[in-house]
């Protein structure tokens, strides 16, 4: 495994009597695809969100960047250090065209104030050819989009700051079948691009299809940090759910349509 | 949508690097007149309706009008109309902006009657250099409106809210300044006089015609050469020719009729001139890019860096001072300063002259040019219902029935982009 490039040890959150994170490790390396897992209220955005600097940790923990301790306290630190983050509810600008939601708030002039349209849009063609992502029109405005092509935008949008570390917070999730796999391609460039990406998700199948390795929140602790590949998807619920008599497991049990035998999770 | 879906996709499994200019989707770029038509009515069914139909209704009223008393399309009556159309249209440039942001202003008829009664008292009252009670008036605009634009984006207050007890309180402000004086004569010589009284002789006209043409040529076709050299997808040459003679068409027959009676009016020149910039600042500004985004998504835009507040407080800014000059046209075209200025149809008139133009209510669509559709349109339903001697009643009923129209064309097209958008948030 590559050597990390993020390193979190012993992050905790708390929001006023709610400890939402306590004592998290995590990391992620370049070139590889982490999957965050747990449910519903596990703490999955807040750990993102203490990544990207939208709610700094409490103190205690330790961050490091390329193995130098770092402090997030703000979006720009994050952004800074080359963290991106898409969040669910992707904040596009519908009434804007793509060129102009891949620059937003990062427009290229030639004159004092004026816009370079043709430098933005050619360096949007570059952007996204070198995604393989391939659309119709640059200068449709995005409302008019499907929702994987707008997911596609987010998550080009997001490159252009050149990150090395990408965050996404369910981004298949109101995704249909060929839409996700589209998304799910796009990941794996990403990956084979050299860059750390970290991937919530709560369909099983996505984390299966892409991820290298599963990290597990149970309640605001880590639950387990699996190699997807060696591990079954028993054992990956039993981590989620914090048992291994969990409804998913005595469901199957009850159809009996999958074989059952849950192990221990070490 | 799904096959669209797989053509993607498709694309992708192959490897192929097929940029987003070869999209075979993509409908054929436009190569000629006919081309360009094609595109026209496909952007008409998609919802997106541009200036069409307003352009449409003036011609209709045009002839209307004029079959109805032919004395409405003469060269007076048409020069007439275009310096009675300036102060409101001045107002309404500056609340496209708010519509734009997707706000209201409710206040402007009351900042315009308050600018008119500063004006008037400064300049009669006390003597002022008329420049300088002008350049007071428009400065307390700027003022009440960066004061409406900090209450709304500082401290959470509605638009609608704060700009409601401005439409009260700068009019109180406003008949208290003038006191027991019903109205404030000013001189009928001086600057102010001049803004409305001044036209320029016919070569003058011609001149801004073909300036305004040769810039627009060669700017656009300097950018579609850099477009060309960048390999992304140009106009070619005739459609460049072709548009610039379809602006060619109003700019020349305007100068034309306006040369026949005593040449382009000044005041009609600075509304011009205020829509022109807007519209530059609105497309080729980063400021204007940030208006648009905060008007279709604020928190995407605050997301994004765009300092949200700022754009809100300057727009309101930038909308009073409109308003403001455009209180000074009033006074101009009078030559007076009365209790009652701004405080009548105007408000109504600016905010329907948006819409009708084009403007969407719903923020975020819409530019500086539906300020000059508008107003053409309300002025030349005043100026044709005054020639057939109907009265206020009439017009306020069919200026509603245009103004409908408008709304429900704006909500049409809204609701069409709506369902082309799916999932996604
Ligand atoms: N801003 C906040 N203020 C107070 N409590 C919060 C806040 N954000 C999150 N929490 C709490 O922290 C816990 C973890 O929430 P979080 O959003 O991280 O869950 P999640 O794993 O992302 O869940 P989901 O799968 O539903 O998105 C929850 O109990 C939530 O109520
Ligand atoms: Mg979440």
């Amino acid at each position: 495994m590559s050597t990390p490039i993020l390193e979190l040890s012993g992050i905790s959150k708390t929001f006023g009597a709610v400890r939402a994170l306590s004592e998290v490790d995590f990391h992620v390396g370049a070139g590889e695809v982490v999957a965050l897992l747990g449910d519903n209220g596990a703490g999955k955005s807040t750990l993102v969100k203490v990544i990207s600097g939208a709610h700094p940790a409490d103190s205690g923990g330790v961050m490091t960047w390329d193995g130098t301790p770092v402090t997030i306290g703000t979006p720009a630190d994050a952004q800074r250090l080359g963290i991106a983050t898409i969040y669910q509810d992707l904040a596009l600008c519908d009434n804007l065209d793509i060129v102009g939601n891949l620059f937003l708030g990062n427009e290229r002039l030639h004159f004092p104030g004026t816009l370079d349209e043709v430098e933005m849009e050619r360096r949007a063609v570059e952007l996204l050819d070198s995604l393989s992502v391939s659309i119709p029109s640059l200068r449709v405005p995005v409302a008019a989009l499907s929702g994987g092509q707008r997911q596609i935008i987010a998550i080009a949008r997001s490159l252009l700051g050149q990150p090395r570390v990408v965050m996404l917070d369910e981004p298949t999730a109101a995704l249909g079948v060929a839409q996700t796999a589209q998304v799910l391609d796009l990941i794996e460039r990403l990956r084979d691009q050299g860059l750390g990406v970290v991937l919530i998700s709560h369909n099983m199948a996505d984390v299966r299809a892409v991820a290298d390795r599963a990290m597990v929140l149970r309640l605001g602790r880590d639950a387990g940090d699996f190699p997807i590949a060696e591990t079954s998807y028993e054992e990956i619920v039993a981590a989620i759910t914090g048992a291994s008599d969990n409804p998913v497991s005595r469901r199957s049990t009850r159809t009996g349509s999958s074989a059952t035998a849950t192990k221990d999770k070490e | 949508m799904s096959q669209q879906t797989h053509a993607t996709e498709d694309a992708e499994v192959n490897g192929e690097n097929t940029g987003a200019r070869r999209d075979p989707r993509l409908l054929a770029t436009v190569a000629s007149p006919s081309g360009w038509l094609e595109a026209v009515k496909r952007s008409l069914k998609g919802g997106e309706l541009g200036p069409a139909p307003v352009i449409v209704g003036l011609i209709l009223i045009g002839i209307v009008f004029q079959s109805m008393n032919d004395r409405f399309l003469s060269p007076q009556n048409l020069s007439n109309l275009t310096v009675q159309i300036a102060a409101v249209g001045l107002m309404t440039t500056g609340v496209i902006m708010v519509l734009l942001l997707g706000e209201i202003d409710l206040s402007i008829g009351s900042v315009a009657g308050l600018s008119a009664g500063v004006l008037a008292v400064l300049a009669v009252r006390h003597g002022v250099s008329e420049w300088i009670a002008i350049g007071v008036a428009v400065g307390i605009g700027l003022l009440v409106g960066l004061l409406h634009g900090f209450i709304f984006a500082k401290m959470g207050v509605p638009a609608f809210v704060v700009t409601l007890a401005g439409l009260l309180g700068w009019q109180g402000l406003h008949l208290n300044l003038m006191g027991s004086d019903g109205s404030i004569n000013t001189s009928a010589t001086g600057p102010i006089a001049m803004l409305t009284q001044t036209y320029f002789v016919p070569v003058v006209g011609w001149f801004l015609v073909a300036v305004a043409l040769i810039v627009y040529l060669v700017s656009v076709l300097l950018v579609e050469r850099r477009r060309r050299q960048a390999d992304l997808p140009y106009k070619p040459l005739v459609e460049v020719l072709f548009r610039a003679f379809l602006l060619a068409l109003p700019l020349m027959g305007g100068v034309w009729i306006l040369n026949q009676y005593k040449g382009v009016p000044l005041a009609f020149l600075i509304f011009v001139g205020f829509v022109v910039i807007l519209d530059l600042v609105l497309r080729k500004t980063r400021y204007g890019r940030m208006v648009y985004a905060v008007g279709g998504n604020s928190e995407a835009a605050r997301r994004a860096g765009i300092r949200v507040d700022f754009v809100r407080i300057t727009v309101f800014g930038i909308a009073s001072m409109l308003a403001a000059i455009g209180g000074v046209m009033f006074v101009s075209r009078n030559f007076a300063a009365s209790v009652s200025t701004g405080g009548g149809e105007e408000l109504m008139m600016a905010i329907a002259a948006a819409v009708i133009g084009g403007t969407s209510l719903f923020g975020g669509r819409g530019n500086a040019y539906s300020a000059l559709l508008g107003g053409l349109v309300l002025g030349a339903i005043t100026s044709g219902l005054l020639l057939l001697q109907m009265d206020t009643s009439v017009r306020f009923m069919i200026t509603a029935a245009v103004l409908l129209i408008a709304v429900i064309l704006d909500a049409i097209s809204r609701r069409g982009r709506k369902t082309h958008a799916r999932g996604g948030g």
